[in-house]
């Protein structure tokens, strides 16, 4: 029992969890609410860490695969099952969880409980996001999502925030309600079957395949997201709360990527290879321009939101160039800024909640006053700058490395932005960090306390570990990785 | 003639909540002043009896038909009387509180509301242009006195009156399109009908002109743009509580009667009538979804959710394939019950003197009460179609039935007012959790009120595991239609 439905414990044990966080009542319980909220997300990291123990690396297919009937009128199953692509995910969804719940420990003073249940909620749903086989079941997980994030960017987030939350909450609504439409043409297109399996082995013509691609591209490049539909990311990033950014840049950019592995590739193969150029073309564009973007901001969210979206540039043109290195470096950059965005939003997150500001004009010489912070966030930055020995080194170097094989030149303007993301997130340190203490509230700051120490510190591990020893995350895809090019470069016309 | 008490019997039903409409009036007279819970209580109880009795009486399969073929009984009629029962026996809790406080607490009430039920369930068994209209007028009628009901309210007087004059000239058009149809087939029956059409052009001018005089008919009686003025001023005029009645088991009745008239009758114009659905359809979502984001009231907001909903639902019809009919038959159960808790939601935060209707009044709830707050932010979702609700499943159901027929470019169009109709939902929520509350009046609803509306909220939610059962259901009922 427990074994054969791990990836249902996994997706309900924390929405079962939230009720409890939930039933602990108002904020004179917030201790309690706390509690309860990091126990349930700790156990249900453990429940998800057999997972990665019991995966059979060397097999490409499907695993932990569960099925039960659930609408038969119209074929749509309770089906789950993954690959070593959504193991990764899956993982980094259950540890970024914790993260967020110590993040917000002190933070969070009102109405605690349902921030707490809020993430926990969304915890499951994106669990369910990842190990989702059936078309429907995917979309109901991927939209039920949006009502926990509209909440937490509205309740908890910054002045501006119901404009942000509104604008990230349609924009994603209009993406993945022309998804809908094409899962619901390839249902009729398959006999009646929304399994992806199903999905995968549809005949299409090039047409067809077009306009289902652009439908799906248009849910998932939204969620990503690419240039030109990227404008809600910064809005919904600049007002979340610090949970709710590092979730947004840690896990939900991913499933933008992760849906195009799961559907674009393998079900539309051949507009796939088509429209490649143009998928390509706006890759280059986010990297490099978004990254020139970057270096003009003056809020520190801002900007690690712009690079965040520079960052998933390189994710998608590691994906379209169908070549197998570039595409593990994809999914190892997927991972790897899922952790390193995500250190980045804490940092600002502890900067913030001293100081109540985000522009960097306010800070300088922040390192006199917080020195232990300084070292933690260097590394940060140094990752995200894609600094050798840290995480944000594999994916980049793996996904220009391979590139490099198909055309010279896309790598090389890729290559751009080692320079230009090095220069904005060390501008931005700089100018916060380094220097001399430019006013008294810097002066006042308050090094970090051992909270902020911890989560800072796993980060730090992780984000090291996964740079100096990529081996054990890069066999868990070897073979997943060939088995959706395999199918992406299998005509369907 | 000889089979006369057989008749009566597929009849039991309908003549016991007519009987006990008329015990109800009287025995009200003698415990109006002493027991004042009789009548509600008999009404209760009339409903779950016509309940069991409907369902016990339900023909093994097939359809059976009775009073010279005026009556028919099918799974489908089976189906809709069983919600209508159970829908009204729910608005009648709801309102319970609503018009003692109000001092609308009379027999009458209970009488019209039965009344009412009884139209709605003729209408679902007719299968004749004679049937299908009484059981209209009985139940139009019914409404349009409970509308004026608090008669002391010069807004409930206006919206009776709109909804009598508007009501009376749909029924008008209705019957002159049933007579030109006598006239180009020289019948009334609907199978006869049926059977002369076929042997017709489909182009024949008098069939086209009564087709056309027909649909206004209903989409006059559904409330579908451009037939749809009354409508907003019905919600926010009539007392919530006949809202709440309007607003649920005649949608599902509406399903019936255009099933027995367009499906039944005509399907042989199918092509023609599916177009003219069509423009209602657009119309509808284009202009209900746009014209509710500039309400304040939210009465009206959701008087527009409705226009706009019922253009949904007739997406299904549309498609004129036992597929498409049982996907709008499912989409209109599901609103109905969708509409039940958001009005539901407006009696509870209600109380005498103070109408909670303005979208304003419920700023901050989630700080004054998060229970309420998470409630009717869930109905909201629903409505909007956001999964994990049911909505979004109504919605997918009538998508599917779209594309199923090749009208890709009507579901696009489709799920576009679904996102734009996202955004008013989307602002009552954000009304509940990102204002500051500007009351601190308590919420006062009976425990048993709250209770029902708990589950019938949650039921948006809980149902998710059992979807797939309502939807079996509803093709069932489709596929042993007559």
């Amino acid at each position: 029992m427990f074994e054969a439905n791990q990836l249902s414990l996994a997706i309900w044990l924390p929405i079962v969890g939230a009720i409890a966080v939930l039933a602990t009542g108002n904020d004179q319980r917030a201790g309690l609410a706390r509690i309860v909220a990091l126990l349930v997300s700790i156990v249900t990291f453990l429940v998800t860490i057999p997972l990665y123990t019991a995966f059979d690396k060397a097999s490409g297919d499907l695993q932990f695969i569960e099925h039960m009937p659930w609408i038969s009128a119209l074929n749509i199953n309770y089906s789950l099952g993954i690959d070593g692509i959504a193991l990764l995910l899956i993982l980094l969804t259950s540890f970024i969880t914790i993260i967020v719940v110590i993040s917000a420990w002190q933070v969070i003073r009102e109405k605690v409980a349902q921030y707490m249940a809020a993430f926990l909620i969304m915890e499951g749903l994106m669990i369910g996001v990842f190990s989702a086989t059936d078309a429907i079941l995917f979309y109901v997980f991927w939209e039920a999502m949006l009502i926990p994030m509209f909440l937490i960017i509205g309740i908890w987030g910054g002045p501006n925030r119901i404009y942000a939350t509104i604008k990230f909450f349609l924009y994603t609504l209009l993406g993945s309600l022309l998804m809908l439409v094409a899962l619901v043409y390839l249902y009729f297109k398959s006999n009646g079957s929304f399994a992806l399996a199903d999905l995968y082995t549809v005949k299409l013509g090039l047409t067809e395949q077009i306009w289902l691609f652009m439908a799906f591209f248009m849910a998932f490049a939204v969620k990503i997201p690419m240039f030109p539909v990227h404008t809600w990311l910064p809005d919904a990033h600049v007002e979340a709360p610090t949970g709710g950014s590092v979730v947004l840049a840690a896990i939900m950019l991913k499933m933008g990527a992760y849906g195009f592995i799961r559907f674009n590739l393998p079900i539309t193969p051949d507009a796939s290879h088509t429209l490649s150029g143009f998928i390509i073309v706006l890759s280059l564009i986010a990297i490099v321009y978004i990254a020139m973007v970057a270096l003009a901001q003056s809020d520190m969210k801002k900007l690690i939101a712009y690079s965040s979206i520079s960052h998933m540039g390189f994710v998608t043109l590691g994906l379209f160039v169908f070549n197998k290195m570039a595409f593990e470096g994809a999914v190892i950059q997927m991972i790897s800024h899922g952790f390193i965005s995500g250190a980045m939003f804490l940092c600002v997150g502890v900067l913030y909640d001293r100081m109540h500001t985000r522009k960097m004009s306010d800070y300088g010489g922040v390192a006199n006053t917080m020195p232990k912070f300084a070292a933690f966030m260097m590394l940060f930055a140094m990752a995200n700058a894609g600094l050798p020995g840290t995480s944000g080194f594999v994916g980049e170097f793996l996904v220009i490395v391979g590139v490099f094989q198909v055309n010279a030149w896309y790598a090389i303007i890729a290559g751009t932005t080692l320079i230009l993301g090095a220069a904005y997130t060390l501008w931005m340190y700089k100018r916060v960090i380094f220097g001399a203490v430019s006013n008294d509230n810097v002066k006042a700051l308050k090094d970090i306390n051992s909270r902020e120490g911890l989560f800072l510190l796993i980060l730090t591990l992780t984000v090291l570990i996964m740079g100096l020893w990529p081996a054990p995350f890069l066999d868990t895809i070897h073979s997943s990785v060939d088995k959706v090019l395999a199918l992406s470069s299998v005509t369907k016309l | 003639m000889n089979n006369i008490f057989a008749d009566i019997q597929l009849a039991i039903p309908e003549i016991f909540v007519f009987s006990m409409a008329c015990v109800i009036l009287l025995v009200d007279r003698f415990t109006h002043e002493r027991m004042p819970k009789a009548s509600i209580l008999l009404t209760q109880a009339t409903l779950l009896i016509a309940l069991y009795l409907n369902l016990v009486g339900t023909p093994a399969g097939g359809t059976i038909k009775a009073f010279n073929d005026m009556f028919v009984l099918d799974g489908m009629a089976t189906l809709v009387k069983s919600m209508i029962f159970i829908l009204t026996f729910v608005v009648i809790i709801y309102s319970h509180g609503y018009i003692t406080e109000r001092k609308m607490y009379r027999g009458e009430y209970f009488v019209l509301i039965l009344i009412a039920v009884v139209g709605m369930m003729v209408m679902a068994s007719a299968s004749h242009f004679i049937t299908i209209y009484i059981g209209l007028e009985l139940l139009s009628l019914s409404l349009y006195t409970l509308v004026a009901m608090n008669r002391n309210s010069d807004l409930a007087t206006e919206a009776a009156m709109k909804y009598f004059v508007l009501g009376a000239l749909a029924s008008g058009m209705l019957l002159y399109g049933m007579s030109i149809i006598y006239g180009a087939t020289g019948s009334l029956d609907i199978e006869s009908i049926r059977n002369a059409i076929q042997g017709m052009q489909s182009d024949d001018v008098m069939l086209m002109l009564g087709l056309v005089f027909i649909i206004v008919g209903i989409g006059f009686k559904l409330g579908v743009v451009p037939f749809h003025m009354w409508i907003p001023d019905i919600y926010q005029g009539a007392p919530t509580s006949v809202v709440l009645f309007i607003g649920t088991a005649p949608k599902i009745a509406a399903f019936a009667f255009v099933m027995r008239l367009l499906v039944d009758g005509f399907q042989a114009l199918a092509v023609s009538w599916s177009e003219m659905l069509t423009i209602f359809a657009i119309l509808s979502m284009a202009m209900g979804n746009i014209v509710a984001i500039a309400q304040t009231n939210l009465k009206r907001m959701l008087a527009y959710s409705t226009i706009s909903h019922m253009g949904y639902f007739i997406l299904g019809i549309l498609s004129a394939n036992p597929n498409g009919y049982s996907a709008s038959l499912f989409y209109v159960i599901i609103y109905s019950f969708t509409t039940m808790a958001a009005f539901g939601l407006i009696i509870m935060m209600s109380r005498a003197g103070f109408e909670a209707e303005e979208i304003s009044d419920y700023k901050g709830l989630n700080k004054r009460h998060p229970w309420f707050a998470f409630m009717v932010a869930l109905v909201m979702f629903s409505m909007a179609g956001i999964p994990p609700t049911v909505g979004f499943f109504a919605k997918l159901s009538v998508i599917q039935a779209l594309v199923d027929v090749d009208k890709y470019w009507l579901a696009v169009v489709a799920v576009l007012f679904a996102v734009i109709g996202a955004y008013y939902y989307l602002r009552v929520v954000k009304t509940l959790y990102f204002d500051k509350p500007e009351s601190s009046e308590p919420i006062s609803a009976n425990i048993g009120m709250q209770f029902v509306l708990t589950i019938n909220v949650f039921a948006l939610l809980l149902i998710m595991p059992w979807i797939g059962v309502i939807m079996d259901i509803c093709s069932e009922a489709i596929s042993r239609m007559g």
